[in-house]
């Protein structure tokens, strides 16, 4: 049985602890924000917080996420729309949109633990977050506007 | 505004305002999977109080429905032309809900590719807008007992300005609908300058929902009952299961059982790939099942495509001569000996990769299906399901749903064909979720491509004399297996169209058989006429020692409309008298773009170069800048790049500086990286590891995008950035390192090795 906390949640798992937390989330939960693009860590789609920091989810096995705090895209703007959001929509940020909940989710990690990136900085964050879109200008952009709105 | 006059036109426009019974015939359609509730089948537009036509309803308490008909892959389609209706309704923006149509042919076309949503539906929807407006006007007149022709509109608002009255588009939703629906004739369009949202644009209504996580894409659909399913698909095009021992795969927890699909017919069009379908509770059981699979193919007749051999095969061909597109002058006569200069360009086959791999889900029940799929072809679906289930089209109903992406591979529904059969074999609901793995290993993949130049130059460095052939897998073998030449449309992205003022020209094509399915892919075969011409443009004014642009221009030649008289030129099936191919609209982006980027003061060399391209595609003229930083070890950085388009009149400016930004990074990702492989027939990239496609430090830093101002007749801005931006970028190299980059992508290149 893993136990664990989701958007605040207290949630139990008693299936095959090997499950990636992404199709949990996506599957059991019908937290849908959270996205599949390439199962290996490679694209980022599926990013979500655990204790905070940045993770991919659909490499992390329900064990590894056994005892820890994970928040996801739906809790972000929960209560009202968090300043990267904000951000994310002044800049128009998406075109089809669907890596965006992981790009946001990268950028408010950059940002919590650098409140002012610089475009090295940025750049070095956010690599693993793929945007085929190419949303990456204003990607950047939405994070120098958010930068010291983040706490 | 332009008058386009055709068959498939003037029966839509009979469907929009002639008989109601087009759209009372409508039968059961849910509403978009979990945005709306379980309906009678109609959009809300159709159950609107007033319902002026097809795409358009208001209700009583102001509410303007409007249906979007095309699919939403981030182009922000589903704005940009429901605000084009709001304008002429005069209806206030905020008080519009988009309805998202499922496929149904009253719409007419609704494959939302080739550049062509504004083009082909903007008269359509200022028509139907103005038809609203008119009609509310109307019934404004009737209730003040006054002229029709002393009331106007505000946003939202019929107003009698001389007595000072005003009633609001809710309140007249009553009177109107039971008035007859104008005819053509009777509507007032506005005039450009009382345009409010026409060129200014508004941003995407899906907006704060992409920065939520709250929209709705094919891989978030979800409905009672329904299963999960992965198919494991024959490895080499054409294949078929010989053997299968499903045994290890049952045991995994979760799953319920296998369910094999049968190979298809060719030719294969949109029909499923077949293979072993493993059906589990949820995604994950289903991928872990599919990997305990043991299963023997019977891999048939593309076992032995290699495509290093292939690639010698098509140089080889294109060495050859081929089939006459085009000619101008004596292009028959010897070709000259002296002073000629040659030479070979190459493109892979390309994968699209959009961010969401291909998903379905399904349901049969009663002789019918219901299918929700990120799709751009909802009507496509329709027909391939039909035909695979032998039910009626009619019996299909396809919701579509937000696209992770699309570029062209979302056109073909074969996994929506797939998620269909597997429901009706079950008789649940099955959802399709196809890996990144499945996604690269079995696209309809852009066609590679040789192409072979040569000029024959004066004194000056002008060509007398130019030849150009290519070869390539054409896309109509994928409907008929026979086919191995380009097919008029495909040809006419950018090779027939070739836009030099030169005294000879020879363009011709070679054949090339297909041994994987070939598609569309954003800006499709321009991506590789446009590198060969562009880049072999740039190599004849080096050559010459001329300024890349000041060559370009003499080669344009003067300001006039191409001639295409006894040549197929499909024009992107657009009216050659509304959209003519005008080499003035070429030269002004080109010179738009030198003057913006500074091009005159420009410096190449030692590592830091600027490249130019220009093209026209999908109707849009483009020209671009890019800048490069090449350091010693071959790591190139792209700090600008500048882009000047005519594409028309713009509805949507901002969403389509946005396309171009894009297009510069698909663009990134082709010259880079973009490469798909095959050996013994057997696709040798599977993820974004040896897929790679652009990120955040490899993209352009600043692309500015600079657009006409113009009233031409709208033309397409998905497509049309990407193919001047590849032969830009590959001529940005050269300017820096004196390296000529003629076959992509640099990843499989010794140019830096």
């Amino acid at each position: 049985m893993v136990r664990l906390k989701v958007n605040g949640i207290d949630r139990s798992f008693d299936g095959d602890p090997n499950m990636p937390l992404l199709w949990y989330l996506r599957d059991i939960l019908e937290l849908t924000g959270t996205k599949f693009g390439c199962g290996m860590a490679l694209c980022g789609a599926c990013t979500v917080h655990k204790n905070g920091e940045a993770i991919r989810s659909c490499i992390t096995p329900m064990s590894a996420a056994a005892g820890s705090e994970i928040r996801t895209i739906e809790d972000l703007g929960a209560n009202g729309l968090h300043a990267i959001q904000k951000a994310w929509i002044e800049m128009n940020v998406p075109q089809c949109g669907y890596c965006q909940s992981g790009q946001i989710m990268q950028a408010v990690s950059l940002l919590k633990s650098n409140p002012h990136p610089t475009d090295q900085e940025i750049d070095d964050a956010m690599a693993g977050n793929i945007c085929r879109c190419g949303t990456y200008q204003r990607i950047r952009q939405a994070i120098k506007l958010a930068a010291g709105k983040v706490a | 505004m332009s008058q386009i006059e055709n068959v498939s036109r003037r029966r839509f426009l009979k469907g929009v305002f002639g008989a109601g019974a087009l759209v009372l015939a409508v039968r059961y359609i849910p509403p978009v999977l979990g945005q709306g509730q379980v309906t009678d089948g109609q959009t809300e537009a159709d159950r609107a109080t007033l319902h002026a036509n097809l795409f358009v309803g208001i209700q009583r308490d102001g509410t303007v429905y409007i249906v979007a008909h095309r699919s939403e892959m981030g182009t922000v389609i589903r704005t940009s032309l429901p605000l084009v209706l709001a304008d002429e309704l005069d209806a206030d923006w905020k008080r519009v809900k988009i309805d998202q149509a499922i496929g149904d042919r009253r719409y007419g076309d609704q494959n939302t590719d080739g550049s062509r949503s504004i083009r082909s539906f903007f008269d359509i929807m200022r028509e139907c807008g103005a038809a609203g407006r008119w009609m509310l006007v109307q019934a404004a007149a009737l209730q003040w007992n006054v002229p029709a022709s002393e009331c106007s509109t505000e946003p939202h608002a019929v107003v009698h300005k001389v007595t000072g009255r005003r009633l609001g588009y809710g309140e007249l939703a009553s009177e109107a609908a039971p008035l007859t629906v104008p005819k053509k004739e009777q509507l007032q369009l506005k005039k450009p300058s009382e345009w409010r949202y026409i060129g200014k644009g508004m941003a995407s209504v899906d907006l704060e929902k992409l920065c939520t996580g709250k929209a709705m894409f094919g891989m978030d659909a979800r409905v009672d009952g329904m299963v999960y399913a992965s198919i494991e698909h024959p490895p080499v095009f054409g294949g078929k299961v010989k053997s299968l021992d499903d045994r290890e795969t049952l045991k995994v927890a979760g799953v319920h059982q296998t369910v094999g699909i049968d190979a298809f017919k060719p030719p294969a069009a949109f029909q499923p790939l077949g293979g072993v379908a493993v059906i589990a509770e949820n995604t994950w059981a289903a991928f872990q099942g599919r990997k305990k699979l043991k299963i023997t193919w019977d891999n048939g007749p593309n076992e032995s495509y290699d495509s290093v051999e292939y690639k010698k095969e098509l140089r080889e061909t294109a060495h050859k001569p081929g089939k006459l597109i085009r000619s101008v002058g004596d292009s028959d006569k010897a070709f000259p000996t002296t002073n000629v200069f040659e030479a070979d360009y190459y493109v892979p086959l390309l994968a699209h990769a959009p961010m969401e791999p291909l998903v379905a889900l399904a349901e049969f029940k009663d002789g019918k299906v219901t299918a929700w799929a990120p799709t751009q072809n909802p009507q496509a679906v329709q027909a391939i399901v039909s035909s695979e289930l032998g039910i009626p089209k009619e019996d299909v109903i396809c919701n579509v749903t937000l696209l992770g992406g699309g570029f062209g591979r979302k056109s073909k529904p074969d996994y929506v064909a797939e998620a269909a059969v597997l429901s009706k074999k079950l008789s649940r609901p099955v959802k399709v979720v196809w890996t990144r793995e499945d996604d690269i290993k079995f696209d309809y993949y852009n066609a590679v491509a040789a192409m072979y130049l040569k000029a024959a130059v004066d004194e000056k460095g002008k060509p007398t004399a130019w030849l150009q052939r290519s070869v390539f897998p054409p896309i109509t073998s994928i409907y008929d297996v026979s086919q191995v030449y380009g097919d008029p449309p495909h040809l006419a992205q950018g090779w027939t169209d070739l836009p030099y003022d030169l005294p000879n020209i020879r363009i011709e094509n070679g054949p090339a058989q297909a041994h994987v399915r070939i598609g569309w892919l954003r800006s499709v075969a321009n991506i590789y006429h446009a590198f060969g011409v562009q880049c072999f443009t740039d190599e004849l004014a080096h050559r010459a020692n001329r300024d890349p642009v000041e060559y370009l221009l003499d080669l344009i030649g003067p300001p006039r409309t191409l001639d295409f008289t006894n040549v197929q030129y499909p024009n992107y099936g657009a009216d050659y008298k509304t959209y003519p191919w005008e080499t003035g609209r070429l030269r002004q982006v080109i010179e738009m773009a030198a003057e913006k980027s500074g091009w005159a003061k420009k410096k190449s060399g030692k590592g830091h170069g600027f490249g130019f391209a220009a093209h026209r595609s999908f109707l849009t003229y483009v020209a671009t800048v890019v800048e490069v930083e090449v350091s010693d070890d071959g790591e190139i950085h792209i700090p600008r790049v500048d882009t000047a388009i005519d594409a028309g009149l713009v509805v949507n400016p901002e969403v389509t500086r946005a396309q171009f930004e894009g297009a510069a990074v698909f663009g990134t990702s082709i010259v880079r990286s973009g490469e798909i492989t095959a050996k013994n027939g057997v696709i040798q990239q599977s993820n974004f590891d040896d897929y790679p496609v652009a990120r955040i430090n490899e993209v352009p830093v600043q692309t500015n995008v600079y657009i006409t101002e113009s009233s031409a007749p709208p033309a397409g801005v998905g497509e049309p950035g990407v193919p001047p931006f590849v032969a830009a970028f590959c001529n940005a190299i050269f300017a820096a390192t004196g390296k000529r980059v003629r076959d992509l992508p640099l990843a499989s290149n010794s140019l830096f090795g």
